[in-house]
């Protein structure tokens, strides 16, 4: 019996290992060094205590950051799922060219998010940009859209929807494919019409995937940065600038990795909360088979 | 017994041999970013070969490490690491960064003979404030560049301005892009008359600005700024009515990536940018164009910009040498040369542009000494201690007003306040 559980720990050590040393320790770290003011040449940062936050509480950009973060989140999640359910259950139905459907709606996720930035910013260049040439041929006038303060985030926001979407689709459109057919005949013989069968049958059915998909979006919305950098490099005046993004740029352009160090202690904090909320909250609702 | 211990004998022999071949041999690796378009690294390959040649006992090693920003990043990375390479290519206002990071080790301990002397002042006045600092020199310069200002002669001629002319004043500049404005019935502009880039990195296009206005941004100490000056606020405004009050540049912040696109699509008429930039407009605009200095105001001006040779402090002595023989090897007047004429980058000394092949390269294509010719007008790009965030503070700044948010001098006096704040340190 004893010599089973060795086995046994022994057996978890080579994972264990692992995720203590790039899961663990960097975050027992990133707390400690929040709590010291950066080391300059060489010569290890003092002990401030608490002054990172109290430089955090008074930093401007910060707070910008984190309100455009919350934007940033509540624009693009609801959004990219919605759209990606309507998507699964369009390419899920017998149709002529579903498989070219699903093929063009999960291109944006193979694509590498830099290139699609890159894309993008030709999209919204004024004047001849894809989206001015619509804009202007309707009579409208031209703007600068990712130069100015009030449409760069949505600019932003709609690249990630157009991104995620189709990742979320995948998930989705597999859920859809293991709810058993005979629940559809059964439906269809009670004279159950589609929209009461969508709504009491398929939509319970796929809430676990919901959940996931879920978790995966709000991650990726405070983690996911690479077209600010290409884009827009959190400008207009911050306009653009998430929490991540100010982060890096605290971090790998200011070098000051105490500071950084705190910022990147209130995201771990905030991802923290919202994965504990939706699994303990959402859970329950959640329905399983 | 005897055989074995012969073996061991030759195995140990063997090594002893190998041993001595690493010992003459040297390895340098050597950072380099791309951050211009064309077959760059191509070119910087060709050259380390050459040098290879040149120099037996040394091997170089160049490692492509993205743009300036993602190459100091790995650099102070790997200082931080106690690996660092013994040379890379980093902007030359990270200067005070590397300093302060302790990365670096300036050029004059290995300038020994009167040779190397002669060397380290064999470049433009111009690039070295940038490249000296206290009495040192920090940066070799490599691939430099200044701002100047394109037009198209077509659209000059159509609206009827001499296409040989630029610009040679802020007033004649902004009465030209009057002129060059198009709007269509409906009033929507199709063209623009001038266009200065405002993503990234504002407050260097900033400079061409301040410059001429006779203002300079910061101290030589680079822990003072003058961001709030009555002059640097005027020049901010001339900036902020081209779009907002005169309507002959496009509103808001302006991308950078994209404005030599714009300008070959015929949709602006003179365009702000890198001399970098030349070979690529050379190549692909389809219509006449002309490079002038930037517009005068008081003065003329412009900023120098580009990246500079750097020897990190904890590579090994003999790797250290071999770097400085290295960037004294890749900075030749002959090399410089090609290096401009493969490029489009201002070769970085005046005996370059004395060469015959340079010689020949300019009189075929005369406006690539128009940047040459602006050196004497340049002074240095911003760089403080805490460089990337005391540019920040202005670049903020520059954005607030340019779209609007802020008016040009409340924008230079937050800008300035924060600057201020962040420098406090340094002035003790």
């Amino acid at each position: 019996m004893r010599s089973q559980g060795v086995i046994g720990w022994l057996l978890v050590l080579p994972a264990a290992a692992l995720l203590a040393l790039f899961t663990h320790y960097p975050v027992v770290a990133t707390i400690v060094d929040s709590f010291y003011a950066t080391s300059r040449a060489g010569r290890p940062g003092p002990f401030v205590g608490l002054e990172n936050y109290q430089v955090m509480v008074a930093d401007e950009v910060f707070w910008k950051s984190l309100w455009n973060n919350v934007w940033y989140s509540l624009g693009t999640i609801p959004l990219s799922i919605t759209l990606a359910l309507v998507m699964a259950l369009w390419v899920n139905s017998a149709m002529r060219g579903r498989t070219w459907l699903r093929v063009a709606f999960f291109t944006p996720t193979i694509l590498p998010m830099i290139a699609v930035a890159n894309i993008w910013l030709f999209f919204y260049t004024p004047q001849y940009g894809l989206l001015e040439k619509l804009t202007t041929s309707l009579g409208f006038a031209t703007h600068n859209w990712l130069g100015t303060e009030s449409t760069a985030l949505a600019c932003v926001m709609v690249v990630a929807i157009w991104k995620d979407a189709g990742f979320f689709m995948i998930f989705y459109l597999a859920a859809l494919q293991s709810i058993p057919p005979s629940l559809a005949e059964a439906a269809a013989l009670e004279g159950a019409p589609r929209g009461y069968y969508l709504r009491r049958i398929v939509l319970p059915l796929l809430m676990p995937t919901t959940l996931f998909v879920l978790v995966n979006a709000v991650i990726n919305s405070f983690r996911l940065v690479d077209h600010i950098v290409v884009m827009t490099r959190g400008g207009p005046n911050n306009a653009t600038s998430l929490l991540l993004f100010h982060i890096y740029q605290v971090g790998f352009s200011f070098w000051d990795t105490g500071y950084a160090a705190a910022l990147t202690l209130v995201l771990l904090a905030i991802l923290a909360a919202a994965a504990i909320g939706q699994f303990v909250f959402l859970d329950r609702k959640v329905h399983y088979q | 017994m005897t055989s074995v211990r012969n073996t061991w004998r030759t195995i140990a022999a063997g090594f002893a041999c190998l041993a001595a071949a690493a010992l003459a041999q040297t390895e340098i690796s050597f950072y380099y970013p791309v951050a211009v378009g064309g077959p760059i690294t191509k070119i910087v390959d060709q050259m380390a070969a050459d040098f290879e040649k040149e120099n037996p006992g040394i091997k170089v090693k160049p490692v492509y490490a993205g743009t300036y920003q993602e190459t100091v990043v790995k650099a102070i990375t790997a200082h931080k690491a106690g690996t660092p390479p013994a040379t890379a290519i980093i902007l030359s206002t990270d200067m005070y960064t590397l300093i302060d990071e302790d990365a670096v080790v300036p050029f004059d301990d290995f300038a020994k003979t009167a040779d190397d002397k002669k060397w380290l002042a064999s470049f433009f006045p111009a690039f070295m404030a940038n490249s000296r600092t206290g009495g040192k020199t920090w940066g070799i310069p490599f691939q430099r560049s200044t701002i100047v200002l394109y037009w198209n002669k077509e659209i000059f001629k159509e609206a009827g301005l001499d296409p040989e002319k630029g610009p040679a004043n802020w007033k004649e500049m902004l009465e030209y892009a009057q002129k060059l404005t198009v709007r269509d019935a409906s009033g929507n502009v199709t063209r623009w008359g001038v266009q200065i880039p405002s993503s990234g990195f504002p407050y260097w296009l900033f400079q061409g600005l301040t410059t001429p206005n006779g203002v300079e941004l910061m101290n030589a100490a680079g822990n003072e700024t003058y961001f709030d000056k009555p002059a640097v606020v005027e020049a901010l405004q001339y900036w902020v009515d081209l779009g907002r009050k005169h309507k002959v540049m496009s509103p808001g912040v302006i991308e950078w990536g994209t404005t030599p696109k714009d300008f070959f699509e015929k949709k602006i008429a003179m365009m702000w940018t890198t001399t970098g930039n030349l070979t690529n407009v050379k190549k692909n605009a389809k219509f006449d164009f002309g490079v002038a200095m930037l517009p005068a105001a008081k003065r003329r001006g412009s900023p120098t910009g580009g990246g500079n040779f750097y020897i990190f402090k904890k590579a090994p002595k003999a790797e250290q040498e071999a770097a400085v023989k290295f960037a004294k090897f890749m900075t030749t007047p002959e090399r410089a040369a090609q290096w401009g004429m493969d490029t489009g980058y201002v070769a970085v000394r005046p005996d370059a542009w004395e060469t015959a092949k340079m010689k020949a390269y300019v009189k075929d294509f005369p406006v690539a000494a128009i940047a040459r010719d602006q050196l004497k007008f340049s002074v240095a790009e911003l760089s403080t201690h805490e460089n990337q965030r005391v540019t920040k503070a202005l670049n903020d700044g520059l954005q607030a007003a340019l779209t609007g948010a802020k008016s040009p001098a409340e924008a230079m006096k937050d800008a300035q306040a924060e600057a201020a704040r962040i420098l406090r340190a340094y002035r003790r």
